[in-house]
C-alpha cells in the first residue's frame, strides 16, 4: 500500500543521494549544524520543558499539513510545503527545528531526500526557507504597522520568496557539485517553483487569515528580541549570501555557451536592448572574473535593498505626519 | 513534496501502513541498529566517492547491495519499487549529457543548431544515477529492516543532539495521529463540495474542478491548515500536561542500548573492508 501511494514528486526539491559529491555535502551539514545548534539553544530558551512534546507536535502538524491540496487544473493540485507557515506561527528558531524533524522523517522514513545530502535538504527548506519567509514576513509586518493587509501580504511573500530562494539554493548546490550546469538548473528550478510557490503563498495566507479570526494571541509572539527591520536584515542577508554563491557555482562556465554557440543562440545573448551594469561586471575590474560578477551581484543586492529600505523609511515617517485635515468620528 | 499515500484510500480508512518497518526474522533485522546505521551511511558515502565510469565498481556495490537485501529477506521486487522514489530527480542531471566537454556520440538538430552528447557527460549522468539509485536502496533496507525507534536510539548513542532526536520521535508518533486528523478533515471537505465525482473504484476523486475559483478552493484549504494548527497546538499541550502529571521534568530519558556483540563487530569490519576494496579496485583500474 505504501509503495503504490509513493508518487512522483511535483516539486523536485528533496535532493536524492548521489546529485551532490561528499564535498558539497559535508559543507551543508556544517552550515546545517551550526543553524540547528543555534536553533536548539534559542527553542530550548524559550520554551524549556515544553520544548520536545511542542516542537514534535507540531512537526507531525508540518507533516500531516503536507496532505492537504487543492485542485488547480488538468490534475495538478496545489500544496503546501510548511516553512514559511511554521515561521510566522512558531517563531523562526522553532520552525528550524520543526521543519528540520519534517525533512529527517522524510528521509529517513521516505527515502524522500538522502541520508548524505540530507544536510542540504535540510539547509535549503528548514534553515534557508524559514529565515527568509520570517525575514519578509517581519519587514512586511513592520510597514504594514497594526493594519490587516500586512498580515496577508507578509504571509503570500514570505512563503512565496521562501519557496523560490529554497529552489535557487539547490541548484546553486547541484551545479556546485557538476551535476547540472547552473545557467539550465537555475532558470529550470525558479521557474517551476515560481509557480508552486503561488500555492504556497494562497494557502498560508488561509491558514493565517483562520488563525487570526480564531486566536489572534498566537500571531502576536511575546518575546520580540530582534525588532522586525533587523530580522528583515537577516533575511536580506540569506538571500544576499545565495546570490554570492551563484556565480562561483558554474564550474564549467563555459558548457551552456558551448551550447548556445551550437544553437546559434550565443549571438542573441549578446545584445540585450539594455544593460544597467553591462555584461554583470564593473568598469575597473577585469571583465569576467569571480570576483567582477560577485561584486556586480553584490552592488544589485544593494541597489534593491536600499530602494527597499528606503519605501520603508519614507512610509514609516509619512505614517507618523499628522493629518492636516482631522478626520472627526 | 510528495504524496505519501492515496488521498482516496485515506478517505476510507486509518493511517496505519505510514510504517515503513517490514519485520522479518532475518540477519539484517537482527544486527545491532547502530551498526546498520553507520554501515548504511557508509555505503552511501562510499558510493558518492565512486568516480565516474568506474563501472567495474558499481557492479561489485551493486552486488554488495543484492546481497544485503537477500539477507534481509525483504524481496528484491520490494526494494527495487521502493528505490524508484528518486528517479523523478535524475531530470536535474540530464543536462549534464550536453554541456560536458568531450567527444560528440549523438548529435541532435533542433532550432536549426546542433546539440550533443558527449561521452563524458553521458558517463557523468549514468554515474549519477547509478550512484543515487544504489544510495536510494541501502536506504530503503536500513528503513525496512529497523524499527524506528531503534534507529532513534541508535541516532542517540551516535552522539546526535538528544533534543532533536526526542523531538524526531515525537514527531514521529504523533504523524499517525495528526495524518488521521487530515484524513477526516479532507473527508469533510469531500463530504460538503457536493459536485466531486466518485471514480470507477468508489473513492471519492479530488481531480474535477468543484466549489468554487481556484482562490477560493486556496482558502479553503489554508483555513483547514490553520485549523489544524490549531488543534495540534491544543494536543500538545494537552500532551504536556499529561506527561508532567506522570513526572516529566524535560529530560527524555531512554534505555540504554544492549553492548555490541562480536558478530555486530565482526560484520561492521568485514562490510567495511569490502567498501574499502571497492574504492581501492575503482581507483586502481
Amino acid at each position: 500500500m505504501l509503495a503504490s501511494g509513493v508518487l512522483p514528486s511535483p516539486a523536485p526539491m528533496h535532493i536524492p543521494d548521489g546529485f551532490l559529491t561528499v564535498a558539497i555535502a559535508v559543507i551543508c551539514w556544517v552550515l546545517a549544524a551550526a543553524g540547528l545548534g543555534v536553533a536548539l539553544w534559542r527553542s530550548g530558551k524559550t520554551l524549556g520543558p515544553r520544548q520536545v512534546p511542542l516542537m514534535g507536535v507540531l512537526a507531525a502538524f508540518i507533516f500531516a499539513a503536507q496532505m492537504l491540496n487543492f485542485t488547480v487544473a488538468g490534475g495538478t493540485s496545489g500544496h503546501l510545503i510548511g516553512g514559511a507557515l511554521a515561521a510566522i506561527l512558531l517563531g523562526p528558531w522553532a520552525a528550524v527545528l520543526t521543519m528540520t524533524t519534517v525533512v529527517s522523517i522524510q528521509a529517513l522514513v521516505f527515502q524522500d531526500g538522502g541520508l548524505l545530502v540530507m544536510g542540504a535538504n535540510i539547509l535549503n527548506m528548514a534553515i534557508i526557507a524559514p529565515l527568509v519567509a520570517y525575514g519578509v514576513y517581519r519587514g512586511v509586518m513592520a510597514l504594514a504597522g497594526q493594519r490587516r493587509w500586512g498580515l496577508f501580504v507578509g504571509g503570500f511573500a514570505a512563503a512565496w520568496l521562501s519557496v523560490v530562494v529554497a529552489a535557487v539554493a539547490t541548484s546553486i548546490q547541484l551545479a556546485f557539485s557538476g551535476t547540472s550546469l547552473l545557467g539550465v538548473a537555475l532558470p529550470a528550478m525558479a521557474g517551476v517553483h515560481v509557480l508552486i510557490g503561488i500555492g504556497e503563498g494562497l494557502i498560508t495566507v488561509g491558514a493565517l487569515a483562520f488563525v487570526a479570526a480564531a486566536r489572534r494571541d498566537l500571531l502576536q509572539p511575546s518575546d520580540k528580541p530582534v525588532r522586525g527591520l533587523g530580522w528583515a536584515a537577516i533575511g536580506l542577508a540569506i538571500a544576499l549570501v545565495v546570490t554570492l554563491f551563484a556565480p562561483l557555482a558554474s564550474e564549467h562556465p563555459d558548457g551552456l555557451e558551448r551550447v548556445a554557440e551550437n544553437l546559434g543562440f550565443i549571438d542573441l545573448a549578446q545584445d540585450a536592448p539594455y544593460e544597467i551594469i553591462p555584461d554583470y561586471a564593473l568598469p575597473g575590474l577585469s571583465e569576467g572574473s569571480p570576483a567582477a560578477t560577485i561584486l556586480a551581484g553584490v552592488v544589485g543586492v544593494l541597489i534593491v535593498a536600499i530602494i527597499g529600505l528606503g519605501i520603508a523609511f519614507a512610509i514609516a515617517r509619512l505614517r507618523r505626519r499628522p493629518m492636516t485635515r482631522e478626520v472627526t468620528e | 513534496m510528495r504524496d505519501y499515500f492515496h488521498v482516496s484510500r485515506i478517505m476510507l480508512m486509518h493511517i496505519h501502513a505510514l510504517d515503513a518497518y517490514r519485520f522479518k526474522a532475518s540477519l539484517v533485522h537482527r544486527l545491532d541498529a547502530r551498526v546498520k546505521l553507520v554501515l548504511a551511511v557508509g555505503f552511501i558515502v562510499s558510493t558518492a566517492l565512486t568516480p565516474d565510469g568506474a563501472w567495474l565498481a558499481y557492479a561489485l556495490l551493486a552486488g554488495l547491495m543484492l546481497s544485503v537485501i537477500a539477507a534481509a529477506r525483504l524481496g528484491v521486487g520490494f526494494v527495487l519499487r521502493r528505490s524508484l522514489v528518486a528517479l523523478p530527480f535524475a531530470l536535474a542531471a540530464v543536462t549534464v549529457m550536453f554541456t560536458t566537454d568531450g567527444e560528440a556520440l549523438l548529435t541532435v538538430h533542433v532550432f536549426g543548431g546542433d546539440l550533443s552528447i558527449t561521452d563524458a557527460g553521458l558517463t557523468r549522468f549514468v554515474s549519477v544515477l547509478l550512484k543515487s539509485w544504489l544510495s536510494v536502496q541501502m536506504a530503503v533496507v536500513l528503513t525496512a529492516a529497523t524499527s524506528f525507534p531503534d534507529l532513534l536510539r541508535a541516532m542517540r548513542s551516535l552522539h546526535l543532539p538528544k533534543v532533536l532526536v526526542a523531538v524526531i520521535g515525537f514527531a514521529y508518533r504523533y504523524i499517525f495521529v495528526i495524518a488521521d486528523e487530515v484524513a477526516r478533515m479532507m473527508r469533510a471537505r469531500a463530504a460538503r463540495s457536493g459536485t466531486l465525482s466518485l471514480s470507477e473504484d468508489g473513492a471519492l476523486s479530488g481531480n474535477r474542478r468543484s466549489g468554487g475559483s481556484v482562490f477560493w478552493r486556496a482558502r479553503v484549504t489554508g483555513g483547514m491548515a490553520g485549523s489544524l494548527f490549531l488543534r495540534s497546538i491544543e494536543r500538545s499541550e494537552r500532551i504536556y500536561d499529561a506527561m508532567v502529571a506522570r513526572g516529566y521534568d524535560g529530560e527524555v530519558r531512554v534505555l540504554r542500548h544492549p553492548t555490541l556483540q562480536l558478530g555486530d563487530l565482526l560484520i561492521a569490519l568485514l562490510f567495511a573492508l569490502v567498501l574499502a576494496l571497492i574504492q581501492l579496485l575503482a581507483r586502481l583500474i
